[in-house]
């Protein structure tokens, strides 16, 4: 099987509220993704939250913790950080991260494997 | 388990532990034993002869302001549920048959291998004629107090007129009842035949600036005095006190309060060898003259003497439960010190308070015009410290108790100066075998070790680590003290800041949000934070924010401050759907309300279920179908519940008045009114009243944070009540007020707290939390005793002006609508995800056995089609 990367288009960037998530379905996966608002970035995990399992976490807080973006998951508060997916209260613990990037204004999520 | 004969199943059997006696010093024994797991090889069977199990005897005055025996319960009672343990109330031990070790009760025999005497002592009444006419009573007893106080009331009500209550004896338990007389209104006179009142504890110098302070509360003493006799009136109640000297005054009601003696008679009529002056002779073992029956406790002649004191009592149990389990614990005798509230005044002696070494020096402050007499015994070069007495201020009793036997520095004077002024490093300093908590014999180094080696970090850890400052609590600043300072040394910083992000706590930032021009997170953690916040700091500034600034939820950058529940304002469940509540002030619904709503249930597809709070909750709703059904509830009237906020949530009524044929007030539109006015209110915690039409109490309303209960002449309101993990009883706060007296007490009250309580600390530890407890929040609210009565006041009238509907605000602004979209790109798609299972004709969540099972197709009844409105 091949790698093929695609990027997919799933908002315009104005769409997102900073520092707040919002839910995207990218080629079948329930993503969160999260622009933040002191660096602008936009990031995108897993919209699962693998304690509850269920499709939450872009509705949980962002923060930081010790520097490194964060966000909580709105179940029972475990957070995780935004770059890496890590849980950093459970170190067994992480979401898949998906990378992102602005074109024209538009917010693209690649998905890896196709 | 309870069988007088043992009978044997080719098991192992259980020993048999009888313990007579259910005072407090009993149940101390129990729990000891519990906590070590003696109830594994032992049976325990305790045998009271009171109706109640084991209460605070040293709180009983306290039952006269609350009013409520329960409360001076020890422990949950979870103790006498325990398997292999048993208490038997109303049961009168009659015999002991030492040889069988049998004892006799209830009509039956109790088999023992192990027999505990804890039966602590009785109130003596001297031989004075008439002292059984009705109207005498002892105090030793919630019965007696009871009683008392039935007695005072009942013949107030005959009498027309205010009762002239007597107490014999102006020791320690003779000024508890006369404080009790005076709080039920009586004229009191306390009569003592010594020189002068508290003769044990204090000198003739204390006992006259006691005297002194009691005198101007308009009780009347009268010391060198006997009673000689007590006569009826006609109708055959007490009616008058006669003193030696001839001399009489009127008594309507006589206490008898001359001592104690212990309750020894059961282990005379068994043969044990007793004390001259009674009191079951012991060994520091504290096993007697049988090798199988142990003395502990008022009842116990150990090391000498009767220990008439909790505190060694407590340490006789724990001897006890040591030796049961094998151990070797002694009981070398106790520190008699004594730190007491009479009459609202402070009394403490200790050590050789009355200078009775040899050489030894007095160090005298007095200070007649403000009711103050403090006495320290040094040694004869005036380095060590002896002992001491404080009268009026014995706010130095914590730090001096522990210096006992110790060099109190160059100029002890200056543990005399008056409250306040504590000298530099008191306490901190204390060796680790002083002894700090005598209640519960808790050395300074015990509490270090907690800190140190048990990992404990707060106060909380401490306390039911060691059981430091948790009986008489007098010693919990310095315990406080201890730990702060252990703490700092260990490196653990004890850090009072929120997060990482704010070193302020929650109280510090409303400060200084309110006195700043503020109004966004962004400014507040430029100017006074780090980071970029978290979901701890972020909720609690859009708490602040939102009862400073009054603005919506959803405004600007408020909206990412706010949890999930907040922000979509309902309450997240397991599956990442929402449960919806509208408000249904004071429970009041219409007929036609109801059939909205259950309208609104059923076309959603949503679950309902009846709250605690007299309302309906409505669950399964998805994020994307909020507003739609918001829609529908506004349009007929409703507004958000607040259910998801650390807010208002309800004004739990009963019917009252207006229906109800017991209520004396209209409680369900006093319910309605908080309500309404409240409604909204952000707070530390989540708030919830109760408003109950008489003193039935069906509303509940003790168990709210604020309580209230009609009176004849008003209400009387409670506060610090909740349910949940540590259910608390809401305590007395003031009696009989108007409702407008009653409004403005409540606002005081609720802003207070939302202005000075932690992050998530409901209102009993906050009220416990605040130097003084209820009585100091009492003062702020009712006295204005901070001089903020009126800023409170004026915050509550702006919330109350400022109060909107958040849903209906949301339904009419679509820039708030978009933030209910499931998916970004997909905004009225359901959470492919969820799957639901029907039970007793309603859905629930699929479990992960359901989901398996339902993702293979089975045919178990699911609902995923969307709805359309």
């Amino acid at each position: 099987m091949t790698t093929h990367e695609t990027w997919t288009r799933v908002c315009a960037l104005d769409a997102l509220v900073p520092d707040r998530g919002a839910a995207a379905l990218v080629d079948g996966h329930q993503v969160a993704l999260f622009r933040l608002s002191d660096s602008g970035e936009v990031h995108a995990v897993d919209h699962l939250d693998p304690f509850s399992r269920a499709n939450v976490m872009a509705r949980g807080l962002v923060g930081s913790r010790q520097g490194t973006p964060t966000v909580a998951s709105p179940m029972h508060k475990q957070s995780f950080d935004l770059v890496t997916g890590r849980c950093l209260d459970d170190p067994d613990v992480s979401l898949h991260v998906w990378p992102t990037r602005v074109a024209d204004g538009w917010v693209e999520v690649r998905n890896g494997s196709a | 388990m309870t069988s007088a004969l043992p009978t044997v199943h080719g098991m192992t059997l259980k020993k048999k532990l009888a313990v007579v006696g259910a005072g407090m010093v009993a149940h101390r024994l129990v729990e000891a034993l519990v906590e070590r797991g003696a109830d594994e090889t032992w049976d325990i069977e305790v045998f009271g002869d009171e109706t109640r199990p084991p209460y605070d005897r040293v709180a009983l005055t306290s039952f006269f302001s609350d009013r409520d025996p329960e409360d001076l319960l020890l422990g949950d009672g979870s103790l006498w549920k325990r398997p292999g343990v048993r208490l038997y109330r109303n049961s009168v031990v009659s015999r002991i048959d030492r040889d069988a070790k049998q004892l006799h009760a209830r009509n039956t025999t109790f088999q023992y291998d192990k027999l505990v005497l804890a039966t602590g002592s009785y109130a003596m009444v001297p031989p004075v004629d008439g002292s059984d006419l009705p109207g005498c009573f002892v105090y030793r007893t919630v019965d007696d107090v009871a009683e008392l106080r039935q007695w005072v009331l009942d013949r107030e009500a005959v009498l027309g007129r205010k009762v002239r209550g007597a107490v014999v004896g102006g020791g320690l338990l003779g000024l508890e009842a006369a404080g009790a007389l005076t709080a039920l209104g009586a004229d009191t006179t306390v009569v003592e035949f010594a020189e002068w009142l508290m003769p044990l504890q204090v000198d003739r110098a204390g006992g006259g600036a006691l005297r002194r302070i009691i005198e101007q509360m308009g009780v009347s003493v009268r010391t060198s005095t006997a009673t000689s006799r007590l006569k009826a009136g006609r109708d055959g109640k007490v009616a008058r006190m006669q003193f030696a000297d001839g001399e009489r005054i009127p008594a309507d009601v006589v206490v008898f309060a001359t001592g104690v003696r212990p309750r020894d008679e059961l282990a005379r009529s068994s043969g044990l060898e007793v004390g001259e002056r009674g009191g079951v002779l012991a060994d520091p073992g504290c096993l007697t003259s049988d090798e199988s029956i142990y003395a502990i406790g008022e009842v116990a002649h150990i090391a000498g003497r009767v220990w008439g004191l909790v505190g060694p009592g407590y340490t006789m149990a724990e001897v006890v439960a040591d030796r049961l389990l094998g151990g070797t614990a002694a009981f070398e005798g106790a520190d008699l010190s004594t730190k007491l509230k009479l009459l609202g005044v402070d009394v403490a002696s200790f050590g050789d308070a009355f200078a009775a070494t040899n050489g030894s020096l007095e160090v005298v402050y007095a200070d007649p015009t403000a009711g103050v007499y403090k006495k320290l015994v040094m040694s004869d070069d005036a380095r060590t410290l002896l002992g001491g007495m404080l009268v009026g201020d014995a706010s130095a009793y914590t730090n001096l108790r522990p210096m006992v036997g110790r060099a109190l520095g160059s100029d002890p004077t200056g543990w005399l100066l008056p409250e306040g002024m504590e000298p530099p490093g008191a306490g901190a300093a204390l060796p680790d075998d002083a002894s700090v908590c005598s209640c519960n014999n808790v050395t300074a180094g015990q509490i270090r070790c907690a800190v140190t080696e048990r990992g404990c970090t707060d106060m909380a850890g401490v306390k039911a680590c060691t059981r430091a400052g948790t009986s008489c609590g007098s010693c919990v600043s310095l315990v406080k003290k201890l730990v702060d300072v252990q703490l700092a040394e260990a490196g653990i910083e004890v850090s009072t800041a929120l997060c990482e992000h704010f070193p302020y706590t929650r109280a510090q930032l409303f400060d200084i949000v309110r006195v700043s021009e503020i109004s966004t997170f962004s400014e507040l953690l430029a100017q006074h934070g780090s980071g970029h916040g978290c979901d701890i700091c972020r909720p609690v500034a859009a708490s602040i924010l939102s009862t400073l600034r009054h603005s919506h939820v959803l405004d600007g950058e408020n909206a990412t401050l706010q949890d999930t529940n907040d922000h979509v304002m309902a309450n997240m469940q397991k599956d990442g759907t929402y449960s919806v509540v509208p408000r249904i002030a004071g429970g009041e619904v219409t007929p036609e309300g109801l059939i909205v709503i259950g309208q609104v249930a059923s076309d959603f597809g949503l679950y309902t279920k009846i709250t605690g709070g007299q309302r309906i909750d409505m669950f399964g709703a998805r994020i994307e179908q909020l507003p739609a059904i918001w829609k529908r509830l506004v349009d007929a009237g409703f507004e958000s519940g607040h259910a998801y906020g650390k807010s208002l949530r309800t004004v739990k009524s009963c019917v009252g008045q207006s229906w109800c044929r017991y209520g004396v007030q209209d409680s369900t539109t006093l319910a309605i009114d908080l309500e309404l006015r409240y409604r909204g209110l952000r707070s530390p915690h989540k708030i919830k009243l109760g408003v109950s039409g008489c003193a039935r109490e069906c509303a509940e309303a003790r168990s709210k944070d604020v309580g209230i209960i009609a009176t004849d002449k008003g209400w009387n309101m409670y506060v610090g009540g909740n349910g949940g993990f540590t259910p608390r009883h809401a305590q007395l706060f003031a009696e009989d007020l108007t409702t407008e007296e009653l409004v403005r007490a409540i606002d005081r009250f609720l802003m207070y707290y939302v202005r000075t309580a932690d992050r998530l600390q409901r209102t009993a530890p906050w009220i416990e939390s605040i130097e003084g407890g209820t009585d100091a929040v009492r003062q702020v609210v009712l006295e204005d005793s901070l001089g903020i009565g009126a800023d409170l006041d004026a915050a509550m009238a702006a919330h109350v002006e400022h109060y909107q509907d958040e849903w209906a605000a949301t339904l009419a602004d679509d820039t708030k609508l978009a933030r209910f979209a499931s998916f970004v790109n997909a905004p009225d798609t359901a959470d492919p995800d969820l799957a639901y299972v029907e039970e007793r004709g309603q859905r629930r969540p699929a479990d992960e056995a359901e989901r398996a099972v339902l993702i293979a197709g089975a045919s178990i009844p699911v609902r995923t089609e969307e709805v359309t409105v």
